[in-house]
């Protein structure tokens, strides 16, 4: 479904990619974990548009996507909630929903928020509210409801579990869990908690500086000695 | 420790003392080399005068606002504050508008108590806050209730005052169509509504960029001077009818706020708002200077003014062919149809802006400028297109611009480039910041305040922009968001009730979720 080949993308002279394979099937839940500036939110960003790759290809559903704008990415069914979450704290949550909408058939607009409140109820019991005044929970769930309205098949999702409590967290995934099995949603899922993630995936990949440097499903990752001593014991530098 | 804290709580007489004498040293020896001598013209020369009047009137106010506060800090004395406040406020207030009354209402004069305006302003409103702080004080501690209460109850209030807004918005729009009809009315009254309407127009035309789009623009009169040359060039050269110069003034604002837009596009606050104050030196600059087309400082005169929709003329004896207003509709000659006219015309226009603002707003690309304003980034991974969105908000709003400086030039006739300095594009970016911005009737309000006070204290000379900072200063204090802050949102479920006040945010601490894995 997205197939990514030797990506390079630069901050001026600064080359945070260098060279990525990576591939992402129809139906997976696909993991990607890495230390802190190792270019993961690069990787997304690079994916939907926003910091252009300079070298490699994007293909997603056969179709070349490497230099294409973020509105028509996203048109093409590739929603991104970005790290840090950025919902708009002095819009509603209904309003922070309908700006993730801009791109898709206002005559699904209803059905699309149904889906999106049956998937987090806590959102529609707060539908008035500032996102603002959310909690941070609140606010990952509105981040990725927001990203849904946009009807994607592919969902990137940038450290979902950033500064929440491990119930918190644990709703989180649960949450993911059932977009991926219920909705048939594709995701990639970047995350710093290695440990939820590579349970939660089907398959996973490693980065490190830009470049990837391991790969295999989730259980072989978290078996995996290296991956181990680097991101599960201990947490990590 | 304990023991000092009492002692601060009731000062001894010796430290009241040694705190006046302070204050009186402190308030020397800035008054001294400031307010003490100044230097008049007099035959022959300038000469220095001495103003030992008022550099000792300003101590002695100073010592005994000090000695106030002192009292406030022994709980028991706030009623001798809360009096000597008023007392002052209300010297402060009868001094203001001493000449105003004796000339409005004939009432006999009144012996001014302080030296000069600025000082009877500064005595009212120190005065009145020391008054204020008192009763607070007084009632805070008499009401058992806790901060959390208290809190409540100004939610509860805020969302009484929304309700009222929606209100005070309706009666502000049947007293700006009625307004000339009213007893008290006349052509100052109607000169001082069309400049605030002027002023809520284009406040409410700068509102897209800053309120919605937030971006700051300090170069927003360049618009307006674009209008108002734009309609004068066109009058004066081509014989072009205000009417149909109209939309192309509004066209060539648009135009030039998408000249500028593309350069400025990439920047982003700070570098943003300095190349758009730019901007308005440059579209300055080049008007005192083009002498050719602009006539350079000299401006440009007899502007003619414009005709009742291409019915009647509003000059006395008709022009252009046209028959003259009152003949037309047989009525008395006034030089008041004018003007009447001119504050209507203001009016529509500023009407049109408020209903295009409150339809765009709930447009997606409305919503766009909003979502921009709040997260830039989150803009950009949504698929939302920056660029359009924010040229679009830059061309919509130097239209605004545009049409409000067209109109400035027909109503003044005149227009010099003394008229677009950098202070017009602060006072209307201050209304819109005053306002709370995004919010039209905040704006509005925040117009009226700004250049109706100041209009009303006329007679304070050049004082008066005492009352305009003193007025920021306040608004900053008490309303730091503007004075109407609250947004509605532009989205609501169906057949749903407006929901209740937000609950507080509880943040998770940020590494508890690993540390306990
Ligand atoms: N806007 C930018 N300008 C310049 N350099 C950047 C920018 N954004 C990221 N970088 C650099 O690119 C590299 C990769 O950053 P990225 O944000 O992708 O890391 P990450 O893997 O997401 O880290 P984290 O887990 O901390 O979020 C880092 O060295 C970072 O300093
Ligand atoms: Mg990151």
């Amino acid at each position: 479904m997205l197939r990514i080949e030797g990506v390079h993308t630069f901050y001026g002279a600064i080359e945070a990619l260098k060279g990525v394979d990576l591939h992402v099937e129809e139906g997976e839940i696909v993991a990607m974990i890495g230390a802190n500036g190792a270019g993961k939110s690069t990787l997304l960003m690079t994916i939907c548009g926003v910091t252009p790759a300079r070298r490699g290809q994007i293909v997603f559903d056969s179709n070349d996507i490497t230099a294409e704008r973020t509105d028509n990415i996203v048109r093409r069914g590739i929603a991104c909630s970005p790290e840090g979450r950025r919902i708009f704290p002095r819009m509603s949550v209904l309003e922070n929903l309908r700006m993730g909408a801009l791109t898709s058939d206002p005559a699904r607009y209803d059905d699309n928020l149904a889906t999106v409140f049956e998937l987090f109820p806590r959102l529609k019991e707060r539908e008035g509210q500032r996102g603002g005044t959310l909690s941070g929970g609140e606010q990952q769930m509105l981040a990725i409801g927001r990203a849904l309205m946009s009807e994607p098949t592919l969902l990137l999702l940038d450290e979902p579990s950033l500064g929440l409590a491990p119930l918190v967290v644990k709703q989180i995934f649960e949450a993911i869990h059932r977009i991926n099995s219920q909705r048939r949603m594709t995701v990639l899922l970047v995350e710093q908690n290695a440990h939820h993630a590579l349970r939660l995936a089907h398959r996973g990949y490693v980065m490190v500086t830009g470049q990837i440097t391991m790969t295999g499903t989730g259980r072989e990752l978290l078996e995996n000695p290296e991956v181990k001593a680097a991101y599960l014991e201990g947490g990590h530098a | 420790m304990s023991t000092s804290t009492v002692e601060a709580a009731r000062p001894g007489l010796e430290a009241v003392l040694k705190e006046l004498c302070l204050t009186a040293l402190a308030g020397l020896a800035l008054t001294v080399p400031l307010v003490a001598y100044e230097t008049i013209d007099a035959a022959g020369g300038l000469q220095l005068a001495s103003r030992w009047g008022s550099t000792i009137f300003i101590v002695v106010m100073l010592v005994l606002g000090r000695f106030g506060i002192i009292l406030l800090r022994t709980p028991g004395r706030e009623s001798w504050v809360a009096i000597g406040g008023g007392i002052a406020a209300a010297i402060g207030v009868l001094d203001l508008f001493r000449d105003g009354m004796t000339h409005l209402l004939g009432i006999i004069s009144w012996p001014a108590i302080t030296p000069t305006y600025t000082l009877s302003f500064l005595t009212g409103v120190g005065g009145a806050i020391l008054a204020i702080r008192a009763i607070v004080q007084v009632s805070r501690r008499n009401s058992s209730t806790t901060k959390a209460d208290r809190d409540a109850r100004a939610e509860a209030i805020g969302d009484q005052v929304r309700k009222l807004v929606k209100v005070f918005a309706a009666i502000a729009v049947v007293f700006a169509l009625t307004l000339p009809f009213l007893p008290f009315s006349n052509r100052y009254v109607i000169d001082v509504a069309t400049l605030i309407v002027t002023y809520v127009m284009l406040g409410w035309g700068l509102n897209i960029i800053v309120g919605y789009a937030g971006l700051l623009d300090l170069g927003f009169v360049a618009f307006y001077a674009v209008g108002a040359y734009s309609y004068a060039l066109a009058a004066q050269h081509l014989g072009i009818s205000f009417w149909l110069a109209l939309p192309f003034a509004g066209l060539l604002a648009a135009s030039f706020g998408l000249i500028l837009g593309f350069p400025v596009l990439r920047l982003r606050g700070d570098y943003f708002a300095i190349v758009t104050l730019g901007f308005g030196e440059i579209v300055r600059i080049v008007l005192i200077n083009w002498y050719d087309v602009t006539n350079g400082p000299d401006g440009i005169s007899g502007i003619p003014r414009p005709d009742f929709f291409g019915l009647a003329s509003m000059t006395r004896n008709g022009s252009d062919g046209l028959p003259p207003f009152h003949e037309y509709f047989g009525l008395e000659y006034s030089s008041e149809h004018r003007i009447i006219f001119l504050y209507y015309l203001i009016v529509a226009m500023a009407a049109l802006v408020a209903l295009f603002t409150v339809r765009i707003r709930k447009l997606p690309i409305g919503r766009a400028w909003e979502a921009l304003r709040e997260d830039d980034i989150a803009c950009a991974s949504l698929g939302i297109n920056r660029t359009t969105i924010k040229l679009a908000a830059f061309g919509i709003s130097a239209a605004w611009g545009g049409f409000a400086g067209a109109f400035f030039a027909t109503r003044q006739g005149f227009i010099s480039p003394e008229s677009f300095t950098f202070i017009e594009s602060a006072i209307i970016l201050a209304i819109v910041v005053m306002g709370g911005m995004g919010s039209l009737v905040g704006i509005a309000i925040a117009a009226l305040l700004l250049i109706g006070l100041p209009e009303v204290f006329r007679d304070l000379a050049e004082y008066r922009m005492v009352a305009f900072g003193a007025g920021l200063v306040m608004i900053m204090i008490w309303r730091p968001r503007g004075l109407l802050s609250h947004r509605e949102p532009s989205v609501l479920l169906a057949n749903r009730p407006p929901p209740g006040p937000g609950r507080p945010s509880t943040r998770p601490v940020a590494a508890a979720g690993e540390a306990a894995e």
